[in-house]
C-alpha cells in the first residue's frame, strides 16, 4: 500500500473557517476504516480564501489541493482520490507547489514561508529534515564576527517596516561591551490588517528560534525574548512547544551542540497596547512596565533591556536569517533590487479575490500583487487604493500602482513598506473615512506621552468626524495639513510621527473626496450615514410594506398596495429598507 | 475585602523577587477573579511592595486587563482595517441591537455577555469577523448574529 498523506491546514484562519472540524472527521474515519492513510496538521498554506484546504499526496494523482472543503464532503472526496479520481469539486489545483499550474504562486517565491503550510509545525523532526538547525551548526563553526559580515554582506533589511540594515544593527550590538546581552524578537504584531507574523509562528516557529540563535550567537548575547501578541494563542502555543522540542535537542540551553555557547529563550505575551511595538516601549513592557517609548539614543544596542545591550528585530527579518547562512549573501542578493535585496511577507486582504499570504521578490510592481497574486478585484469592481503600512501608512491610488515593492519606492509615494499588511480597497470605499478609520486607532493607541500625539491626533479626528458629518469648513483642509506636519515633528516615536500619514497620503491623492464631502455635503461612495437621505420612489414603489416591517425605527408609513414614505426626521440611516426592498424603491442619495 | 486568597498568594510567591513581574502577575491574577478590582491591586501592593499607583497605571494601560466585572462570553468585534472596509459596523449594531445594550454598556444585564471591539484578529481574508471566547466567526452578514448568539448560554 502506498503511503498516502492528507494533511490539513490548521492556522487560525483555517480554524476559523472550519478546519478543525474537517480534520476531526478525517480522524475519526481513519481510526474506523484502518485505511493507510497518515493524517498532518500544517500551517498557513497561504490561500486564505480558499479555508478550510485540504491537501492529498502520495497517490497516482500527484499533489491534490482542495478549497473550501465541508466535513460533509470530506470522506467522499477522500474517497475519490484513494481510487485514482480527481475530485471533482472543490478543486484548487493539482500540484500545488509546481508554478506552472498555479498563475497565484507563478510570480511568488517562498523563502521565509518556505515550509509555512508544508511541515507540521508541532514537529521538530520535520523542521529539521527540511534542513532545519543546520544554519545554526555552520553559523557555530564560524566566527561570531563572520557570522555578522555575512549577514551585512546580504545587504537584509529590517522586515518590521523600517528597513534598517540588519547586519549594521547587529554590528552595534557586537561592539557593546558584554557579558550580559538580549535579543529579542518583535512578534507585537499591531497592524490592523496584518498576519504574516502570526502565520508565520503558527507555520514555521523553528525557524525563528534558529535564526534567533544565529542572531544571539554573532552578538554574544545567551538570552531571548519572544514578544507575542496575547491575540494570537496558537502562536504562542506553536513556540511553547518548538522551544521545549529544541531544548530537549540541545539547540537550546546550555552548550548548544557540543560548544561554549548558551542560550535561553522565553516568551513574554503582550497585553494589548500597540505602541509596544515600539522596540523601547517593548522592552518596558518586558520589565512591567507601562509600556511608553523613551528617547534615543541610547540606543537599545547600548542600553535597552533592563540596561543592558540589547537587539531587536521582527518576526520575519529573523526568520530570513537561516536561508541567508545556507545559502550565502549572493544568492540573497540575487533576488530583489540592489537597495532592497530578498523578498516580502504580504498578508493581502481587503477587496481582492485572492487575500491570503503571500511572499514575492523585492522589486515586483503593486499592480502585479494585486492582479496576478491576488487575481485582481472581487466582484469585477473597480480598485481604487492599496492600503500598505496600517496605521502608519498611506493609500497608494491607481496612477502609482507601477511602484515597485522595494523600501526606497514605498517611501516616495508618502506610504511605507511597513511589516506587510496590504488591504486593497475599491470604488465602495470612502478615502475620508478610511483616514478617519486610522487617526480614530492611533488616537485610541496614543500613549499619551507626548502631547502632539495626544491632543493632536485627537484633534484631527475631530475635523475628519466633522467633514464626514457635513460640517466641515473648507479651511479644514489646512487645519489637517498643519496639524500633520506638527505631530510628525513633535512626536518622540515611531507611532506618533507617523500617525497623520493615512491623512496626508489620502489628502494628496483624493483631495476631491475630502472637497466633495465639504462643499457639496456629499459622500461619493455612500459611506458616510450621515451624509446619506433615504426616500421612497413613488413610480417604483409597490406599496409591499416589507420596508415598512422592517424598519427599526418605524418611520415608514404607507397604506398596502400604495406607494410608501420615510420620514426624514426619525430615519436612522440604517440600510434596512434600502436592503429589503424588492423592487429598487428605496433611493439613497 | 478580598476572599479566597489561597490561589493568589501562591501565585505571587511564584514571582516573589523575579524581574518584571507585574504584567505576567496581573494576567494570572486577572484569570483567578475575572476582573482586577481596586480591592485585588491594593492587595497585590501590599503583598509585592509595588506601589499601587504603578499597579493601577499598568492595568489601565493594557487594554487585556478588565477593571471591571465581564460576562460569562466575551465577544470581540474586530476593528481591522479588512473587517472596516467590510462593513463590520452592521455587524456591530446587529449584536447591540439582540443584546439590547444602551449606549455607554458593553456587558448585557444578565451577565451573558460582554461586548468589546479589538484591533486586528489577524482573520483578515475572513472579514467580517467577531470572536466569540475562542472561536472566531468569519465572512459574516447582520442576519447570521441571532443563530450564533443561540449556541452560548
Amino acid at each position: 500500500m502506498r503511503a498516502i498523506t492528507v494533511k490539513v491546514g490548521l492556522a487560525s484562519c483555517g480554524i476559523a473557517a472550519g478546519a478543525d472540524a474537517v480534520y476531526r472527521r478525517l480522524e475519526s474515519y481513519l481510526i474506523e476504516s484502518s485505511k493507510m492513510v497518515q493524517l498532518k496538521r500544517t500551517g498557513c498554506i497561504g490561500m486564505c480564501f480558499e479555508e478550510p484546504i485540504v491537501e492529498f499526496d502520495g497517490g497516482d494523482l500527484g499533489r491534490v489541493t482542495l478549497g473550501k472543503v465541508e466535513p460533509k464532503q470530506i470522506i467522499h472526496l477522500l474517497e475519490e482520490y484513494l481510487s485514482d479520481r480527481m475530485p471533482k469539486t472543490n478543486l484548487i489545483l493539482a500540484d500545488q507547489h509546481d508554478a506552472k499550474h498555479n498563475p497565484l504562486m507563478a510570480s511568488q517565491m517562498r523563502i521565509v514561508l518556505k515550509n509555512c503550510g508544508v511541515i507540521d509545525p508541532q514537529s521538530i523532526e520535520e523542521y529539521e529534515e527540511t534542513g532545519g538547525y543546520q544554519a545554526l551548526k555552520q553559523a557555530l563553526s564560524m566566527r561570531p564576527y563572520a557570522v555578522i559580515d555575512l549577514v551585512k554582506a546580504s545587504g537584509l533589511r529590517g522586515r518590521g517596516g523600517a528597513g534598517f540594515p540588519t547586519g549594521l544593527k547587529w554590528d552595534f550590538a557586537f561592539e557593546q561591551p558584554g557579558p550580559k546581552k538580549y535579543v529579542i524578537c518583535n512578534a507585537d504584531e499591531g497592524d490592523p490588517g496584518a498576519f504574516m507574523d502570526r502565520s508565520l509562528l503558527e507555520g514555521d516557529p523553528h525557524r525563528i528560534i534558529e535564526g534567533m540563535l544565529i542572531g544571539a550567537y554573532a552578538m554574544g548575547a545567551d538570552e531571548g525574548y519572544i514578544y507575542c501578541r496575547a491575540e494570537y494563542p496558537l502562536a504562542i502555543k506553536h513556540l511553547r512547544i518548538a522551544i521545549q522540542a529544541a531544548i530537549e535537542k540541545n539547540y537550546l540551553g546550555p552548550n548548544i551542540m557540543g560548544t561554549d555557547f548558551s542560550f535561553t529563550l522565553h516568551i513574554k505575551e503582550g497585553a494589548g497596547a500597540f505602541v509596544c511595538g515600539e522596540e523601547t516601549a517593548l522592552m518596558h513592557s518586558i520589565e512591567g512596565l507601562r509600556g511608553m517609548p523613551t528617547l534615543r539614543p541610547p540606543y537599545p544596542a547600548e542600553s535597552g533591556l533592563w540596561g543592558k545591550p540589547t537587539n531587536i528585530n521582527n518576526v520575519e527579518t529573523w526568520a530570513n536569517v537561516p536561508w541567508i547562512i545556507l545559502n550565502g549573501p549572493q544568492a540573497f542578493r540575487a533576488i530583489g533590487t540592489q537597495q532592497s535585496p530578498g523578498t516580502k511577507v504580504f498578508a493581502l486582504a481587503g477587496k481582492v479575490v485572492g487575500s491570503g499570504l503571500i511572499e514575492v521578490p523585492m522589486g515586483i510592481s503593486i499592480r502585479d500583487i494585486i492582479y496576478k497574486v491576488g487575481g485582481g478585484i472581487k466582484d469585477g469592481k473597480k480598485f481604487k487604493a492599496i492600503q500598505l503600512g496600517g496605521p502608519s501608512g498611506g493609500c497608494i491610488p491607481e496612477e502609482l500602482l507601477d511602484t515597485t515593492v522595494d523600501y526606497d519606492s514605498i517611501n516616495a509615494t508618502g506610504a511605507i513598506m511597513g511589516s506587510g499588511g496590504m488591504v486593497v480597497m475599491d470604488e465602495d470605499t470612502c478615502m475620508v473615512d478610511v483616514a478617519k478609520y486610522f487617526l480614530h486607532f492611533t488616537q485610541n493607541e496614543s500613549c499619551g506621552k507626548c502631547t502632539f500625539c495626544r491632543i493632536g491626533t485627537r484633534r484631527m479626528l475631530e475635523i475628519l468626524d466633522r467633514i464626514s458629518q457635513g460640517k466641515g469648513e473648507t479651511e479644514d483642509i489646512q487645519r489637517l495639513q498643519e496639524l500633520a506636519q506638527n505631530i510628525n515633528q513633535g512626536s518622540l516615536c515611531g507611532l506618533g510621527q507617523s500617525a497623520p500619514n493615512p491623512v496626508i497620503t489620502t489628502l494628496r491623492y483624493f483631495r476631491d473626496e475630502y472637497e466633495a464631502h465639504i462643499v457639496e455635503k456629499k459622500c461619493p461612495t455612500q459611506v458616510c450615514v450621515d451624509l446619506l437621505t433615504y426616500t421612497i420612489d413613488k413610480d417604483k414603489c409597490m406599496g409591499c410594506h416589507v420596508c415598512a416591517l422592517r424598519c427599526p425605527v418605524k418611520c415608514i408609513s404607507g397604506k398596502r398596495k400604495q406607494p410608501h414614505v420615510i420620514d426624514p426626521a426619525m430615519c436612522i440611516k440604517c440600510d434596512s429598507c434600502y436592503k429589503s426592498c424588492r423592487f429598487d424603491a428605496v433611493v439613497k442619495a | 475585602m478580598l476572599e479566597n486568597t489561597d490561589k493568589l498568594d501562591a501565585l505571587i510567591q511564584k514571582y516573589q523577587g523575579q524581574e518584571g513581574i507585574l504584567i505576567p502577575l496581573l494576567q494570572e491574577a486577572q484569570e483567578l477573579y475575572g476582573h482586577i478590582n481596586k480591592e485585588l491591586m491594593l492587595y497585590l501592593s501590599a503583598k509585592t511592595e509595588i506601589p499601587a499607583a504603578e499597579i493601577f497605571g499598568v492595568a489601565t494601560f493594557y487594554s487585556m486587563f478588565k477593571l471591571k466585572a465581564q460576562g460569562r462570553h466575551v465577544i470581540k468585534i474586530c476593528k481591522g482595517t479588512a473587517c472596516h472596509v467590510s462593513d463590520v459596523d452592521s455587524i456591530k449594531f446587529a449584536l447591540i441591537e439582540q443584546l439590547k445594550l444602551r449606549p455607554g454598556e458593553d456587558t448585557t444585564s444578565d451577565m451573558r455577555f460582554t461586548l468589546v471591539e479589538v484591533a486586528c484578529l489577524g482573520c483578515c481574508s475572513l472579514a467580517p469577523v467577531i470572536m466569540i471566547d475562542d472561536k472566531t466567526y468569519g465572512k459574516l452578514a447582520p442576519e447570521d448574529i441571532v443563530g450564533i448568539l443561540a449556541n452560548y448560554s
